[in-house]
């Protein structure tokens, strides 16, 4: 579905990423993970197209992805980190202006802009502005506009950040929801136990480099290994593998 | 096709539908051309306002009572009474333009001055407001003309004035001996020629018959060349300047939406769909382009509507001067969302480059009464074709024909903006 093969990306004498790759397989949701400044928003955004590797390839459906339009880019959804909407568009109107990016229109954009609205529970406020939203609904819309074309993969960039626990629950909902009905779905945060919660297969990156890639069942039981004194967490396994020491970010 | 009308259909909607700033946007033009209009003549056929001066008479005689009552005939003049020190102190606070002190003596020395050169001239002293230079030109040249025909109704009047002027001047070339013996006599023929004019100006003033006084020898005339015959509007100049403006200034929103779209996200949202970079920034230009036709359409819409601005030249050369500068105002935010890094910055800095082409365009003076070299620097300045454009449409009254070069520059303008943006353009965040 999602192949990234051997990216790299420098900017000037810093290597952001260093020979990362990724594969996410339909129904999958594949965790991202790594400290500040690991290589994750740059490998993002390679994946997405919005910054071309030095080196390396994306595909989606075989498909090469490229910086402009093409058909890879229609299967892709993109959700970023911050909450990217028009404030002063009502939410069906923000839905609409990006499902006819994508090229829908007429009646199935009226059907998708309906289900997406309905999947993350914003049915009744489809004509208010974001504007005049909480943080969990401004949210869950942002995820229903890189869901309105109805991708095959969807890439998540830290979604829940300053979300309420409810908001947070209804998200993760939506996402098992979209991976039971078999798409690939990128997910990367810094909460570990949500990728605990939603991750199939967990990829660690630390100075632009995989550092660690396996099941989560696997990873976790690395924290049964005496390296690990704190017992076997997501939390624990990172700090193992990345270290304890603070991080600022590139 | 459909993305590219999606994207322009956002802008538009998100643009519009903020009544409360497209209010504040079309009425703020309007006001401050309204206001500069007014400053600058208001409504044609109106008089300009008259030069308020005061005139300080030491003298009291009947040459300078005359003077005095000559000027506050004079519809230039808005003539004030005050003393000499709270004359002097109404200019120092800006309260009138200029004081004008008539010596002592001036009534008898005046007349006198007149034929005998080397008679000392009385002084006429002027206490001008500085920051008032064009006033005083103005003011000299007025009083010029007053004191002329009235000294002169003096010294060829049949008063007692003027016949002590007579046997004064007689008796001083008599005396004189640096006048040589022809010129004695032809000036003591002259004078007797004086002395009978006015001896009979006198038994015909007795009769009823007309007075000779020495006048100003010609008269002037206004014709203002703008189209046909219709008065020049100043509100014309006005909107023309104040409207390119502010719609530059929409031009500066544009850029810094584009700036705090990549802050918040959107743009990257935007990149990640399957449209081309081209189509992407192109949108922003056609959006802004629209905006600010629109917008500029409506200022003019006022500025007919309201203050009497009339499109005299041609509608088409107006309106593709309008949709000239709409692309160029559009290419001019696409270049700031270029360069700029930062909203904050970015707004200052442009604001700044805004106002330097505004004022180098015309828009705020008109070109001519910059130094030559400006003048022609200008022409590489693009609100100036803008405003010669506009101006040309309107009161100059030119044909389709005067619109093309201002619409050919500003669009070589506009397509060399939009190429160093696109090469600037920062995709990556």
């Amino acid at each position: 579905m999602l192949e990234a093969t051997d990216l790299w990306k420098s900017y000037g004498e810093t290597a952001a990423v260093a020979g990362i790759s990724l594969r996410v397989e339909p129904g999958q949701i594949v965790g991202l993970l790594g400290p500040n400044g690991a290589g994750k928003t740059t490998t993002v955004s390679m994946i997405t197209g919005l910054t071309a590797p030095d080196r390396g390839s994306v595909h989606i459906d075989g498909m090469a992805l490229g910086e402009t339009a093409n058909e890879a880019k229609r299967r892709l959804g993109l959700v970023p980190q911050e909450i990217a909407l028009y404030e002063e568009l009502g939410a069906g109107a923000n839905l609409r202006l990006m499902g006819a990016l994508y090229g829908i229109e007429g009646s199935l954009l009226d059907e998708r802009v309906d289900a997406v609205l309905a999947l993350v529970g914003l049915t009744d406020r489809a004509g208010d502005k974001p504007a005049k939203f909480s943080g969990g609904m401004k949210r869950r819309l942002n995820i229903a506009c890189a869901l309105v074309h109805d991708p095959d993969v969807l890439l998540l960039d830290e979604p829940t950040v300053g979300v309420d626990p409810q908001s947070r629950n209804a998200i993760f909902e939506n996402l098992e929801s979209l991976r039971d009905r078999g798409k690939a779905l990128v997910y990367t945060t810094h909460y570990m136990e949500e990728a605990e919660r939603l991750c199939d297969y967990i990829v660690i990156v630390d100075h632009g480099k995989v550092v660690a890639s396996d099941t989560r069942e696997n990873l976790l039981k690395l924290g049964t290994a005496p390296a690990v004194p704190k017992g076997p967490s997501l939390e624990s396994v990172f700090l193992q593998l990345t270290g304890s020491a603070l991080r600022d970010g590139r | 096709m459909k993305a590219l009308l999606a994207l322009v259909r956002t802008d538009l909607r998100l643009y519009f539908s903020n009544r409360r700033a497209l209010v504040i946007s079309l009425v703020a033009p309007i006001l401050i051309a309204g206001f500069f209009g007014a400053t600058l003549g208001g409504n044609p056929g109106k008089r300009p306002a008259r030069i308020p001066i005061a005139v300080v008479d030491l003298d009291k005689s009947e040459v300078t009572k005359a003077i005095v009552a000559s000027m506050r005939k004079d519809d230039n003049f808005d003539l004030r009474d005050f003393e000499l020190a709270p004359a002097v102190e109404q200019v120092r606070a800006g309260k009138i333009r200029a004081a004008v002190v008539l010596p002592k003596g001036f009534g008898e020395e005046a007349p006198r001055a007149l034929f005998r050169p080397n008679a000392a001239k009385p002084e006429i002293e002027i206490h001008v407001d500085p920051s008032q230079a064009v006033t005083m030109a103005l003011v000299k040249g007025l009083l010029a003309q007053h004191v002329m025909e009235e000294v002169a109704r003096s010294a060829f009047g049949g008063g007692a004035i003027g016949m002590k002027f007579l046997a004064d001047a007689k008796a001083a070339i008599e005396k004189s001996a640096e006048l040589a013996p022809e010129t004695k006599k032809d000036l003591a023929e002259l004078l007797d020629r004086v002395e009978r004019l006015r001896s009979r100006q006198s038994s015909g003033e007795a009769s009823g018959g007309t007075g000779f006084s020495l006048k100003m020898p010609f008269q002037t005339k206004e014709r203002e060349v703008t189209s046909g015959d219709r008065k020049y509007n100043p509100y014309a100049h006005s909107f023309a300047g104040m409207g390119v403006q502010f719609i530059l200034f929409s031009g500066i929103d544009l850029g810094v939406a584009v700036l705090l779209m990549r802050r918040m996200g959107l743009w990257k949202r935007l990149r990640a769909a399957p449209v081309s970079r081209r189509l992407l920034l192109g949108s922003r230009v056609l959006s802004g382009m629209i905006v600010a036709t629109a917008m500029m359409l409506g200022i003019y819409a006022a500025g007919i509507a309201i203050f009497g601005v009339r499109v005299d030249g041609s509608w088409p050369g107006l309106l593709l001067v309008i949709a000239a500068f709409g692309f160029l105002t559009s290419s001019f935010g696409l270049l700031i969302a270029s360069v700029g890094r930062t909203p904050e910055a970015t707004r200052g800095i442009a604001i700044l480059a805004t106002l330097l082409l505004v004022m180098l365009g015309g828009a705020w003076v008109p070109t001519f009464i910059f130094p030559e070299w400006l003048q022609s620097a200008t022409l590489f300045v693009p609100t100036r074709w803008a405003v010669d454009g506009l101006e040309a449409m309107t009161w100059r009254g030119q044909g389709l024909e005067t619109a093309l070069p201002a619409v050919a520059a500003m669009l070589t303008f506009s397509v060399a903006f939009t190429a160093i943006a696109v090469a600037c353009f920062r995709w990556e965040e």
